[in-house]
């Protein structure tokens, strides 16, 4: 993405159209898996629309449908989510107006979205990210309710491939990323801190720890 | 309300909470230049995490080693022979899908 070119809206929905389909798969199985959980049918869409973060939600059905504790599925989910404190930090500069209309724009971050509206500078182009947020959106919460309301008709997306969709879409992303010195660095630190804490660490703390790796930038201001 | 409901209603207040106070604090507050010189590098950072993350997690945390592997070897493949996203996306899903297949 080239920094001084102006991106709309209708570019971040295009650019979030390949991955908005495996989202909508992946929402689907989350409304599948948390009927299976006896979370019910209103829980589940409610939780798709204010949580929007899959693996925090896929986190909470999997702990409650296995009987694990309430204080178990929060604590898991909530750290999974963590590292939105960092990304919003990134994505900051991005976002203008009032204060309600900030706090309404940065539910539309989620990794994808984020990752899709880098900018070559580093920064974030509001456009990109608000348009893939809004798809991602839809797809996640259509996807949840034709899930809970007629799952048995579904694939699993794993036998689909679709679980490889995430990885191979945030590899492409890192691509364009590392062509400078710093920031690949950045990238070979983050993920050998990813692999040292993962054996160690419940889910989703690596990708909070790992977001340190950023400080290697901070040693050269641009 | 049950259990069900007090996770979903915790689990989405602090999830808007954490997403929401980056772009509240950072408002009126420009970071400083090497703050703003760290966050330009939090992409990469981040990006190579959740690359092993999700290509090598499992589901109680550590490592499990599946189909997601070959899919995203396929996607690197496909990265060097300069394919765009959409082609990346599909060659790791299918060789994803195949390896399962036939294991």
């Amino acid at each position: 993405v080239h920094p001084t070119s102006r991106r709309t809206y209708l570019d971040g929905v295009r650019a979030a159209a390949p991955i908005g389909i495996a989202a909508f798969a992946f929402g689907l199985s989350f409304g599948v898996l948390a009927r299976a959980a006896d979370m019910g049918r209103a829980a589940p869409v409610v939780m798709s629309l204010t949580t929007f973060a899959g693996s925090a939600q896929f986190a909470v059905a999997s702990i409650l449908g296995a009987g694990g504790g309430l204080a178990t599925a929060i604590v898991a989910a909530v750290l999974l989510n963590l590292r939105y404190g960092p990304i919003g930090l990134s994505a900051a500069g991005a976002l203008k107006g009032p204060w309600w209309k900030r706090a309404l724009l940065s539910q539309l971050i989620v990794d994808e979205s984020w990752a899709i509206a880098q900018r070559d500078d580093g920064r974030i182009d509001r456009h990109l990210l608000v348009g893939a947020g809004l798809l991602l959106f839809v797809c996640w919460n259509t996807g949840t309710a034709i899930g809970v309301l007629a799952g048995d008709l579904v694939a699993d997306p794993e036998s689909l491939g679709l679980d490889a969709a995430f990885p191979a879409l945030f590899l492409t992303l890192l691509w364009s990323q590392v062509r400078e010195r710093s920031r690949l660095l950045a990238a070979l630190g983050g993920a050998a801190i990813a692999l040292v804490l993962m054996p160690f660490t419940g889910p989703g703390v690596p990708i909070v720890v790992a977001s340190l790796a950023c400080l290697v930038g901070a040693r050269r201001p641009s | 309300v049950n259990a069900v409901w007090i996770s979903v209603i915790v689990v989405g207040l602090a999830t808007i909470a954490i997403k929401a106070a980056g772009p509240l604090l950072l408002a009126t507050h420009t970071p400083p230049p090497r703050a703003q010189a760290a966050l330009e590098h939090l992409a990469p950072a981040v990006l190579a995490a959740l690359v092993v993350t999700q290509s090598l997690g499992g589901d109680n945390g550590g490592f499990t080693i599946d189909a997601r592997l070959a899919g995203l070897a396929a996607a690197a493949v496909a990265l060097l022979l300069r394919a765009p996203l959409l082609v990346v996306i599909t060659v790791a899903a299918i060789t994803a899908a195949l390896v399962r297949l036939i294991t």
